[in-house]
Parts: C-alpha cells; structure tokens; sequence
C-alpha cells in the first residue's frame, strides 16, 4: 500500500484535533449568541432571555430549535444550487480559519508530542487572509442567487467593505511581521512568550488600533454592518433565506468574530500567554491547559469589546464608511509601517 | 502511487474539469466561479512544488480581489443566458479554428522549448517557492525592479483615492 505510505497517528491525531476545535468553536459559537444577547440587554438595562432553562441558558438551545424547525424556502426565481452553495460557503470559510491558530503550546500523551494547532504552515497569517477573502463569496453568491435587489446591494456593499478593509488590515500586518520576522502564528506566538519579549501591543499600540477597526468591519459587525442596514436593504443579503440556511449565515458571523478574535490575540495580546509566569517550569500538559485557558478568557474579552461596541455606536453612512477605509486607514496604516521600520532599524543601528 | 501523485492527478483533472466549465457555461456568474476552482487547482499545484507563498498569493490576490471584482461586473450589469447575443454558426466555428490553431502554437512553443526537455518535475523538494528565499531573491537580486514595480502600485492606489475624494 504504497498511496498510504503515510504517519496513520499523525492522521488520527490531527482529526481528533479538528473535530475538537470545530465542535469548539461551534459550541462558543451558539453560547456568543446568548451572550450578545445578555450584553445587549445590561446595556438597555433590562432582563434579557432568562426563560429557558436556569437564567435562560437553554436561550441557544431553543433558537437553534426553531431555526430547524421552520419551513425551508427556496425562492423560485433563485438560481437554486447557488441559493444553497451561499450559506454553506459563508460557514466553511469561517471554520477553515482555525487551523493555523496556536490554540496553546503541545500535550504529551503516551509519549507523543501532539502540538494544539492543527497545522504550522509558514505562511501561517496570509493563509488566513486568503480564506477570509474566500468568505466574501458566500455573502455576493447568496445575495446574487436570492434574485432580489435588496440582497445584491447589501451584498455588493458588503464584499465592497470587505475589500477595502482588507487592505488597511493587510498594512497593518506588516509592521508585527517585521517585528517578528516570521508569517508563522506559532513563531509569532513564540516570540512575544520568549523571556524578556513583550506583547506586541506595547510595540504597536497603534497598528492594533488599525487592526481592530478593520476586523470589525471585516466581520459585519456595528457600526460596520452596513450589508444588513435594516432601514435601506430591510434585511440585508440574506433576505430571501429561511430555516436554518439563514442560521448558517448568522452563525458564521460569530464564529467569524471568534476567529479574529483569536487572531487578534496571537498577533497582538501573546497569544495563549499568561503574563507574569513562565510556562517552561509547568508540566507540558498544565502548561498547555493553562494556555488553552488564557487564550480563551482573551478570546472572551475581546469579544465583549465586540459586542460593547455593537450596543453602544450608531451605524456609519455608507460613504462615512469608505472614508474611513481608504482616507483614514491606510494613510495611518502606512504611516504605522513607516515609523516602525524606521525604529528598527535605528536599533539596529544602521 | 503515492499520495503526491495522487494529489496531482486529482488537481489537474479538477483544473481541466473547472476550465472546460469556464468556457462551456451559460451563464457567466458560473463561469467567473469555476474560473475561482481553477485558481485554486492551480494553487494546489503551488503547493505541491512546494511554493506555499506563490499559492497563497494567488488565491489572495486573483481569487480573492480580482475575480470579486469581475463577479461586481457581471452581477451589476445583469448578464444571463437570455440576454446574451445569438451568435451564428459560422462565428462559433471561426472562433473554434482560430483558438485550435492558438492551441497548436502553444503546445509547439512549450514542445520545442530547450529549457523544458527533458526536465521532469519534482514534486515538494524545491526552495524557491519558500517566502524565505522568495524574499531573499526579490531583495537582494531583484531589488530595483522590486521597488520600481512597488512604487508605481503605492502610486496607483494613491490616483485611485484621489480620483474618489474628487466625486
């Protein structure tokens, strides 16, 4: 058996490894739901869902129930196979972020070294790139496919924005890759937890303000929700969805919200560090659950920050909003590169 | 077989597969999406020679930014099999001819070539392809050229903003 000349452990490993951090995320997912909701309503200072279950922590539950249970529309003048290829796109390539996020340094189990990241490819933050570009696919295909104005031209906008944001996001990466000399996440990772190193943010305070931004506005979120404006589009592009296709466009934005925010946190916040503590003391396998826990609470945080953002800012104009992308930021952005290769290279001394 | 040659032939019969469906479409929102599972067989080749960066740019770049691009175009101007001219026959076999004889040339080309003879290609052992190098390559032999090309895109995207504080 020549065609499976290949390491069936490492197969094993590295499945058992996906299931676990696709049924994770999926889990957090349904759970941030429940928090956005909750958030929302301590801001307007009312109960929120407390109904089902114990303080209404069965709430998810109980959505994800009747998303399923509703009727399943196709509209008949969509183009019915990319009616359904939308939503799915939109989900696949929000879960396919995870793979190259260091969820914690490695476990050892009978032996074996088994690294909590899926894959440490070395072009670890573009892959990323490139799969959020791919996302843009599931919102144009299903707003196209819906064969309704509204959803064209909350899709349009929205793959517009994407664009846009990108670029500003894609600058202000270039400063913490010319700090950490490396595109891998792990290395990334590594470099901020080496003793004496520092988080990012103290060397970029600025460039993760840019990154920030433009996060938000690459995962839809307020005051960049522009493709699901209610008052101009009624519903967004996914107008014409029902059942749980619709829920699979929901979903994947917070499961997107998830993923940037676990980038975020690599990039910037240490990844699965805790500050004031040297892991390399720890046994492999605490160190390891300590990290997972670390990088989760930061995960948490920023996605309070998310939601806090979301109660408490109007939305933009449509015009405010590319402003603020090609005028703001990547000027900024480009001015953040600038000083940071200058700086290093005055340290350098050259 | 093993598994690169097996990952091969599944790539190229996917790229061929997908290119056909480009051409043999109806409509042209399918044909830009099949256009995108070319780009990314093509990409699966990178990666099988072992030139991640080049893949993962390809996909970024022409799948990502360049085929939305095209996508806005032909959703915006509505384009479907209804509104599309009726072209006679003797076009469609005019345009047959004239692309068969394209595809001669070519073939011929890359047949005759001297750097092509008899070089095989090996799968996932070359170094050029690794950021590393490709960096190394682009900054120290190539690097005017490098910031010449670099310089005219900074300046193109600076006319574009210009261009749109001016609307």
């Amino acid at each position: 058996m020549t065609l499976l000349a290949v390491d069936w452990l490492l197969i094993i490993e590295k499945l058992v490894l996906i299931a676990i951090i696709v049924f994770a995320s999926l889990g957090i997912a349904l759970y941030t739901t429940f928090a956005e909701r909750k958030v929302a309503a301590v801001l307007q200072d009312r109960p929120g869902p407390n109904r089902a279950g114990p303080f209404g922590l069965l709430q998810p539950f109980a959505d994800g129930l009747k998303l399923i249970m509703k009727e399943e529309i196709i509209p008949t003048s969509s183009n019915k196979a990319l009616f359904v290829l939308g939503p799915g796109l939109a989900m696949t390539a929000a879960l396919m972020t995870c793979s190259v996020i260091p969820w914690s340094s490695h476990i050892e189990i009978f032996d074996r070294k088994i690294d909590l990241q899926i894959a440490d490819i070395n072009i670890g933050i573009l892959y990323i790139f490139g799969v959020v570009s791919m996302g843009v696919y599931g919102m144009m295909i299903g707003g196209w496919a819906s064969n309704n104005k509204f959803s064209l031209m909350a899709a349009l906008r929205g793959a517009s924005q994407a664009i846009s944001y990108e670029l500003a996001m894609g600058l202000s990466l270039i400063a913490v890759l010319m700090l950490s000399g490396s595109l891998s996440l792990k290395t990334i990772v590594d470099g901020q937890m080496a003793a004496g190193g520092y988080w990012n943010i103290v060397y970029q305070p600025l460039g993760f303000i840019i990154f920030f931004v433009c996060a938000l506005a690459e995962c839809n979120r307020t005051p960049f929700d522009l493709p699901e404006a209610e008052n101009e589009l009624n519903f967004g592009y996914h107008q014409e969805y029902s059942s749980m296709k619709l829920g699979f466009y929901l979903f994947s934005e917070y499961i997107n919200m998830i993923m940037s925010s676990a980038v975020m946190a690599s990039l910037y916040f240490g990844g699965f560090d805790v500050p004031f503590l040297d892991e390399s003391t720890l046994a492999p396998n605490i160190a390891a659950l300590i990290g997972v826990a670390a990088l989760l609470t930061k995960i948490a945080i920023f996605i309070f920050v998310f939601m806090w953002i979301r109660w408490t800012v109007p939305r933009f104009r449509y015009d405010q909003l590319m402003n603020l992308g090609w005028k703001t930021m990547i000027p900024l952005a480009l001015f953040n590169m600038l000083v940071t290769g200058a700086l290093i290279l005055l340290k350098a001394g050259v | 077989m093993s598994i690169t040659q097996f990952l091969f032939y599944f790539l190229t019969v996917l790229a061929l597969f997908s290119a056909v469906m480009v051409v043999v479409s109806k409509n042209p929102v399918h044909s830009v999406l099949w256009l995108i599972a070319v780009f990314f067989a093509i990409s699966g080749h990178y990666i099988l020679l072992n030139a991640q960066f080049l893949a993962i740019v390809n996909l970024i770049v022409y799948a990502g930014a360049i085929m939305v691009l095209f996508l806005f175009v032909i959703m915006l101007m509505n384009l479907n099999a209804s509104t599309e001219p009726q072209k006679n026959n003797w076009l469609k076999l005019a345009g047959v001819i004239a692309g068969g004889c394209f595809l001669m040339v070519l073939v011929s080309l890359v047949k005759q070539a001297n750097e092509l003879n008899n070089i095989a290609v090996t799968m996932g052992t070359g170094e050029i392809g690794l950021i590393k190098n490709l960096g190394k390559a682009l900054f120290n032999d190539f690097v005017v050229p490098f910031e010449i090309s670099s310089v005219l895109f900074l300046s193109a995207m600076v006319g574009a903003v210009v261009i749109g504080k001016k609307a």
